[in-house]
């Protein structure tokens, strides 16, 4: 599905990301891990489209990234990213709307109506549709963000597979949401065989309960990529974390 | 249930707009009464000249002053809008990107040299002056806030470098006021205070064809601007051409904002107020902020006319000292109660 061929990205000579080759099959949650400062989300930036690497290629079902137009890509591919500064007074259900803004023209359709309910009732925010976003606690405010990019990516696209880009997703959300939207997430690909999700968290609890892959990251070099309970080893994370940790992680 | 609320601001204001207009259109130095609007329009539509003298004031002078009132006012909302917008920022005017300074230049420049050369062009060269000089500020605004790395250019950056051109054409206009003799200094003053004193058919239909024009426009950029408030990487991930976008609505806003400045001189505030007022009733889907915005606009402009004709009638004001001293105090009183985050 995402293939990265020895991609770098430096900025005023201090690499981002150093060499990064892997590959993420389709239909699969593959979550990168990491420290602070390891390159995680500019590898997503990376996968976005947002930043172009300076060596290196990335390939989208075989093709080649910056080859997609980026209005077709808003199509198949939506992204959550950190750092949403909106400071206008917007209802929830205008900023869940936006994730339908590539598929229509002018105005919305009854079927992007359809699907924003749809959206705002898989994350339980049906009830505050009509509130102005800005008064929403930090937790809601990733809710109803939550809710936008599955908008954006709800329906198949005929010819195309699906591609969820997650940067730091359950930041602001207790531990209750944090489990109940990996969830969700899960549930949500069972039905949508073609979803394939790359995201970064900081949990090694929740990687190894819901992640086909994992993607350890260190210093901008990719450490190991590969099945949970090969990565999440006690040397592993010791090696990047420097954390003594009991046991291997248990995929329960 | 949301649907149903803008429609409802839509007609109250569209009715409150009439009956300001026609109110505008009776008031002033001389009053003109029902019969005489109602022989006016006759006299208009058949195409045959009045002969009453109330009638020809009605038609020549009147009529035109509250359509410009209209459109200028609805230009310059729609352009406060599109800047807000594009600059993801509440507190901008549509004349921050150096388009009402340039003007107000070129103005002086006409004023000074035609007054110098003892040229007598005709009634077309002050707007052109004016127009150009809107432009070619914003232009070059546009142009030095590119950065030369990696040709980007930065919300921020065209900001900062507006302040600056703005401040350069400005002591440009002081420069102008102090060598010209004193007629002329009134003349640039008087300008830059704004007035819809001058409006006439002629210059009449190039604003109305041109903001109609830019509206229209705008409203097509309303789902890009929605979009771009997650801010210009999100934007981007729902399709939206940045760069594209940011050309497209500077342009649509310049020529909108010039013509309009051209034609009546510098009016402040409305484009700044206007659009706080709207997302405070009804938030900021852009969408109803361009269209209710156009509205109004158009009925803050006509009040402040208004305002300015019966104050010291049966002198009056320019119209730029009007909306300052409306705008100055609920400008504070709305930052006072919203709770803007920046």
């Amino acid at each position: 599905m995402v293939e990265l061929n020895n991609i770098s990205y430096s900025i005023k000579g201090k690499h981002l990301t150093n060499g990064v080759s892997a590959n993420f099959e389709k239909g699969m949650i593959h979550l990168i891990l990491g420290p602070n400062g390891a390159g995680k989300s500019t590898l997503i930036k990376l996968i976005s489209g947002e930043h172009h690497p300076n060596a290196g290629s990335i390939k989208i079902e075989e093709q080649n990234l910056q080859d997609i137009p980026l209005k077709t890509h808003a199509k198949f591919r939506a992204v959550l990213s950190q750092n949403l500064a909106l400071s206008f007074p917007l209802s929830v259900k205008e900023v869940v709307m936006m994730g339908r803004y590539p598929h229509f023209e002018g105005k919305a359709t009854t079927l992007d109506d359809e699907i924003c309910v749809k959206a705002m009732q898989l994350f339980d925010i049906h009830e505050m549709q009509n509130r102005n976003y800005l008064s929403l606690s930090g937790g809601e405010k990733q809710r109803v963000q939550f809710a936008r990019v599955f908008a954006q990516i709800w329906q198949a696209v005929p010819g195309k597979s699906r591609l969820l880009l997650l940067d730091e997703p359950l930041t602001f959300l207790d531990i209750y949401y944090q489990y109940d939207l990996m969830k969700k997430i899960r549930d949500f690909m069972v039905v949508n065989a073609d979803l394939t999700i790359i995201g970064v968290v900081h949990d090694l609890n929740i990687a190894a309960k819901y992640a086909d892959t994992i993607l350890l990251m260190d210093d901008a070099k990719l450490v190991k990529h590969g099945a949970n309970q090969e990565v999440l080893t006690k040397e592993n994370i010791y090696t990047v974390f420097k954390v003594e940790v009991e046991n291997r992680f248990e995929v329960v | 249930m949301k649907q149903n609320k803008t429609k409802i601001i839509g007609v109250i204001l569209l009715i409150l707009l009439i009956i300001l207009s026609v109110l505008s259109a009776k008031f002033g130095a001389v009053k003109i009464s029902n019969q005489e609007i109602w022989n006016g329009f006759l006299h208009l539509f058949s195409g045959t000249a009045p002969s009453a003298l109330n009638e020809r004031i009605f038609i020549q002078i009147r009529l035109p002053r509250v359509i410009m009132g209209v459109f200028v006012g609805a230009a310059l909302a729609v352009g406060g809008v599109l800047m807000q917008a594009l600059f993801r920022n509440p507190i901008v005017e549509p004349g921050l990107v150096g388009t009402s300074s340039g003007a107000a230049f070129g103005a002086a420049l006409y004023f000074v040299l035609g007054a110098t050369f003892g040229l007598q062009l005709g009634e077309w060269i002050l707007p052109l002056a004016a127009c150009l000089g809107g432009i070619l500020s914003t232009a070059l605004v546009f142009y030095l806030s590119q950065s030369k790395k990696n040709n980007k250019t930065a919300v921020i950056s065209i900001l900062l470098t507006g302040i600056a051109i703005n401040a350069l054409f400005l002591s440009g206009v002081g420069f102008l006021s102090y060598i010209a003799r004193d007629p002329q200094a009134r003349s640039i003053t008087f300008w830059n205070l704004g007035t819809l004193s001058g409006a006439y058919w002629e210059g009449l239909y190039f604003v109305i064809s041109i903001t109609v024009l830019c509206i229209l426009l705008s409203l097509r950029f309303s789902k890009q601007l929605n979009a771009l408030m997650l801010g210009e990487q999100e934007a981007k991930m729902l399709g939206v051409e940045i760069r594209q976008l940011k050309i497209k609505v500077l342009l649509v806003n310049v020529i909108m904002v010039a013509v309009a400045t051209a034609f009546v001189g510098v009016i402040g505030f409305v484009g700044l107020i206007v659009p706080h007022l709207l997302r405070m009733l009804n938030g900021s889907d852009n969408r109803f902020l361009i269209w209710s915005g156009a509205i109004l606009g158009a009925l803050v402009l006509t009040a402040s006319d208004l305002i300015a004709r019966l104050l010291l009638a049966p002198a009056e004001l320019p119209i730029g000292i009007v909306t300052s001293m409306i705008g100055v105090p609920v400008f504070i009183f709305l930052l006072r109660r919203t709770n803007y985050f920046f």
